[in-house]
């Protein structure tokens, strides 16, 4: 299991929590395995995020590998000027 | 790094391979083009801040013999949803006029004059509503509600309508946090919205036949974008519209997304002839975007020590009348510099009537690291500490969890303030009356899908075909990068920005992505072609692939086979490459996942003038990691014009609206952006904390130094005068204010 | 509404052009005559993307009707290079990386053109002052008023 953390934003789409465990190898399955549990976050999902994987944020690549222990953090999408 | 031998190309400073275009006027940009039997279009615009359009008139502009067709929104597509529905509805509006300056219909004739003496005829009937400009009064109780139902569910219940999403984060707890300091300081700053004024305006030439099949010409920073974007607008397929990026004459975020061009295409498609459309300057103004304006609370916590033990932000950023203001960037940024054990961010991005805002350098960083930094300044002068040392006793470093969550990978904040620290500016004495302030800034960068193609000439010449327009001297880096890892001249290699049926997918050229993301796939397709270019040796030679190394620009047998052959220059192998297997190219197509995110600190003199009020800047100098410098000229050109943009932003530069909801100043007299008289030399220090996630090292560096600017020069002018503007721009009024208040209080 | 019929020198080179009066100088540059390397940034005089000499003297073509360019001589950026060889103020140009985008350049260049053709000797002072009607929004200026006073000095120590 990938222990995944949301922005506090996210907390009324998940019942108030803001870290969440899921059963994933990569960035695509972490999003998945974020909106089985919470169908609500398809919506901020789609809409666009970014997945930080140990200090690296993935804005994109779905297949980019999660480790058990790596440390996962879902960011809003990043866009630059 | 995987240059373990250094470099021989990147790192110098060879002429633009553009320069020649550039300095005679045959460079090409958006309003330079033509096309035979070429209409010229006009858009009619709203003078109303807020109304509903009742009524189009066209007749009497549709009965002008010069006029080749009209559009209204009946013109473009239906049903689109999402993001792409709040384009169209800023492109050509639906049912109300939403801003200033918001398109309602354009036409088309046979000359310009013809086109614009039409848009006057067109007669359009408003009911008007009642308006909001302001983030404070967008989100009070009572305010006119931009668009009912248009907010996330991430906003929390009881908010204003205006309010469209909501965003909370850090750790800790900052209550506990304050509880520890020796002195809290909290404060209340708003800036204004500013362009990101680009000399070019927007300008297109777009052809669409009743076949579905379109040529679009536009000055953009991601054709691509374009291509996907106005195929949805005018509802034709994507691959049927081939979009070419001219010469763009600046950007900085504004051009990343599309305004006139779905107009040109949808007049096009009408009148079945091209049709050419060019903004003017109040055009640029009035409808592309601008920044946020801003209103935030900024709160921290300091031990004698100069430790910080808490950080909080509240960040209301009004994005004009779409949803999409970047609140939750300024709130990520807002306290990145800093390791804090207790840190909370909140955003809210708010609608108003203004126009749509876009993306400008670094979009949100400058306004938080403008109410943070100016927070701190205040701290380390009210405890007597030293600006520099308390940023380095709080600075982020590799390991440190961010204030938006993450652990930092490698980067070099540390670095930009001990050389900061050791530039002479910051031990300089000071004439009387003059003030220094320092500020940090920081950015994420970005990495973005990205295709390159590589392709050899017989001649031993190759030509490097990228999807990302470059703004600001790209090709020269791509060139040296190319050039470095085949081992030819840089004049050898050529960059052309390829169009969109010529190559894959490209994000835009934002995030300060084209350095680290277009280098390292032309990094990788040069690496393609060494790969085949040592086959086709091997085969000559008659030994193992994997027995030829890569050299000088030469094949080498290597291993048991060292010096058996005479070595084989590219030149040698491209001669005969049709014969000996084919054509030899090389591309590279992925998503790179590395920019290394990116921190800057600036130092800035500044003198107030008492009796005008008016602020100069007398030295300034960037220090920032660019990772590794390919062309450093242009590093250099990125960190000042940054630095530039943020002196503007800082002192003249502001979106005045009337009580009538309209932007009143609109042309560059009253836009004042700072002039060559206005600026004094801009210093620069490279530093340079290789990027594990580039080849070379590199960082993108575009964005990150217009993120110090507005807190280095409002310390410079606290430090100078001896009052805090928490208001930006800090203008002669608001400055004679502070002085006139700091006298009678 | 008729046209104004107009003859003029453009770049050493006699013009002919039918014009609507409402016409600027810019248009018919750019559109009558295929000369594009003046820009319009703004259309009111204010960011000097427009500049050209007309008799010697730097004007913003976007504030002179083409009607008045009758019986004058206009000089624009494509007239700089001397066939072949640039002036020492485009190679300067190229060689201290003083622009990024490049649409400030022509109109940058006439501007400095005409100021060293003035003042072969001018401070940093007096070339920030002269070029604060051109505005560029990339570069901050510095990389542009560096190759402008290598430019004069060099131009000083070859006449």
């Amino acid at each position: 299991m990938v222990e995944v953390t949301l922005w506090s934003g996210l907390k009324s789409f998940t019942d108030g929590q803001t870290t969440v465990e899921v059963e994933a190898t990569n960035v695509g399955e972490v999003l998945r395995g974020l909106v089985e549990l919470y169908p609500e976050l398809e919506a901020p999902i789609e809409a666009g995020v970014s997945v930080a994987v140990d200090g690296r944020i993935i804005a994109s690549s779905l297949t980019e590998p999660v480790q058990p222990d790596s440390e996962v953090y879902l960011l809003q999408q990043l866009k630059g000027g | 790094m995987d240059r373990p031998n250094g470099f021989k190309f990147v790192g110098t400073r060879p002429d633009r391979p553009d320069g020649m275009d550039k300095v005679t006027g045959r460079a090409k940009f958006g309003a330079d083009a033509t096309a035979p039997g070429m209409l010229h279009a006009a858009i009619v615009r709203s003078p109303h801040a807020h109304a509903k359009i009742l009524k189009i008139d066209s007749t009497k502009a549709e009965a002008m013999k010069e006029v080749k067709a009209v559009v209204t929104r009946a013109d473009f597509a239906e049903g689109l949803t999402g993001e792409n529905w709040n384009i169209l509805e800023n492109v050509m509006a639906g049912d109300k006029a939403l801003y200033d300056g918001h398109a309602v219909a354009a036409v088309a004739a046979t000359t310009p004059l013809a086109a614009r003496d039409a848009a006057k005829l067109i007669a359009v009937e408003y009911e008007v509503l009642p308006h909001v400009t302001d983030v404070d009064k967008a989100m009070a109780e009572g305010a006119p509600v931009i668009r009912e139902g248009a907010a996330d569910k991430s906003v929390p219940d009881g908010l204003h309508a205006n309010v469209v999403r909501y965003h909370e984060s850090g750790h800790g707890d900052v209550e506990a946090g304050f509880a520890e300091a020796d002195l809290v300081v909290e404060e209340s700053f708003k800036t204004e919205a500013t362009h990101q004024g680009y000399i070019e305006p927007h300008a297109c030439l777009g052809q669409l036949g009743s076949d579905g099949k379109g040529e679009l010409w536009c000055c953009t920073q991601g054709h691509f974008i374009v291509q996907k974007t106005c195929a949805a607008l005018i509802g034709i397929e994507a691959s049927q519209l081939r979009v070419t990026a001219s010469e763009i004459g600046g950007g900085f975020g504004g051009k990343t997304t599309v305004f006139i061009e779905p107009v040109a295409l949808a007049l096009s498609r009408k009148a079945n002839r091209p049709v050419k459309l060019v903004m003017s300057r109040s055009e640029v103004f009035r409808a592309t975007g601008p920044t946020s304006s801003t209103s935030m609370d900024v709160k921290i916590g300091m031990t004698r020590d100069g430790t910080i033990t808490a950080g909080e932000g509240v960040f209301r950023l009004q994005g004009g009348a779409f949803p999409g203001a970047p609140a939750d960037l300024t709130a990520m940024c807002a306290f990145a510099p800093y390791a804090l054990k207790n840190v909370k961010q909140t955003g809210y991005d708010v609608m108003s009537n203004r126009p749509k805002q876009a993306a400008y350098r670094a979009p949100g960083s400058p306004m938080a690291a403008f109410a943070v930094e100016s927070v701190i300044d205040e701290l380390c002068k009210k405890l007597d500490l030293d600006p520099v040392e308390v940023r380095l006793k709080n600075a982020s470093k590799e390991g440190t969890k961010s204030s938006f969550g993450p652990r930092f990978d490698r980067i070099g904040l540390v670095e930009t303030l001990e050389a900061a620290k050791a530039h002479p500016h910051y031990s300089a004495p000071l004439e009387p009356g003059q003030g220094r302030g320092l500020s940090c800034g920081f950015w994420f960068n970005h990495g973005g899908e990205t295709s390159v193609s590589l392709s050899l000439s017989e001649d031993g010449t190759v030509a490097l075909s990228v999807g990302t327009p470059d703004i600001g001297g790209s090709r020269a880096s791509m060139c040296l990068m190319v050039a470095e890892e085949l081992g030819i001249p840089y004049e050898n290699v050529r960059t052309t920005i390829a169009d969109t049926a010529t190559l894959g997918y490209n994000d835009v050229s934002h995030g300060s992505r084209v350095t680290y993301a277009s280098g390292l796939a032309a990094i990788k397709a040069a690496r393609d072609v060494v790969n085949k270019l040592c086959a086709r040796a091997a085969n000559k030679w008659g030994i193992d692939k994997e027995a030829v190394i890569w050299e000088d620009g030469c094949a080498k047998p290597a291993g048991p086979n060292a010096g058996d052959f005479e070595p084989l220059p590219l030149a040698r192998i491209a001669r005969t490459m049709g014969r000996t297997g084919g054509p030899i190219s090389g591309h590279f197509e992925a998503t790179p996942e590395g920019a290394g995110m990116s921190f800057a600190t600036h130092i800035v003199d500044a003198e107030v003038d008492g009796e005008t009020g008016q602020t100069k800047v007398t030295r300034y100098t960037v220090v920032q990691d660019a990772g590794k410098a390919i062309h450093p000229s242009y590093v250099e050109g990125q960190f000042q014009g940054g630095a530039a943009q943020g002196i503007g932003w800082a002192l003249n530069e502001e979106y005045i609206y009337g009580e009538d909801g309209r932007l009143q100043n609109a042309v560059f007299l009253d836009y004042r952006i700072p002039v060559a008289s206005d600026l004094p030399m801009i210093d620069t220090v490279i530093v340079e904390v290789p990027n594990p996630g580039h080849p070379y090292g590199v960082r993108g560096v575009g964005e990150t130094s217009i993120c110090p600017p507005l807190a280095a020069i409002a310390n410079a002018v606290s430090d100078a005068a001896g009052v805090r503007l928490t208001e930006l721009p800090m203008s002669p009024p608001r400055i004679l204010d502070a002085l006139e208040r700091q006298a009678h209080g | 509404m008729s046209m104004v019929h107009v003859t003029a020198t453009v770049n050493d080179d006699e013009v002919e052009f039918l014009c609507d009066p409402r016409e600027t100088l810019l248009d018919v540059l750019r559109d009558r005559l295929g000369l594009t390397g003046a820009k319009e940034g703004c259309g009111t005089g204010d960011c000097g993307a427009c500049s050209v000499t007309v008799d010697g003297r730097l004007v913003c073509s976007c504030l002179m009707l083409g009607a008045e360019a009758e019986g004058k001589s206009i000089a624009t950026v494509e007239g700089i290079a001397d066939g072949e060889n640039l002036h020492p103020l485009q190679e300067k140009f190229i060689e201290h990386a003083a622009l990024q985008c490049g649409i400030c350049t022509p109109g940058i260049l006439v501007a400095t053109k005409a100021l060293l053709e003035k003042n072969p000797d001018p401070t940093e002072t007096e070339v920030r002052y002269w070029l604060a009607g051109n505005l560029c929004r990339c570069t901050g200026y510095d990389k542009i008023i560096r190759a402008v006073m290598d430019t004069a000095s060099d131009l000083r120590k070859a006449s």
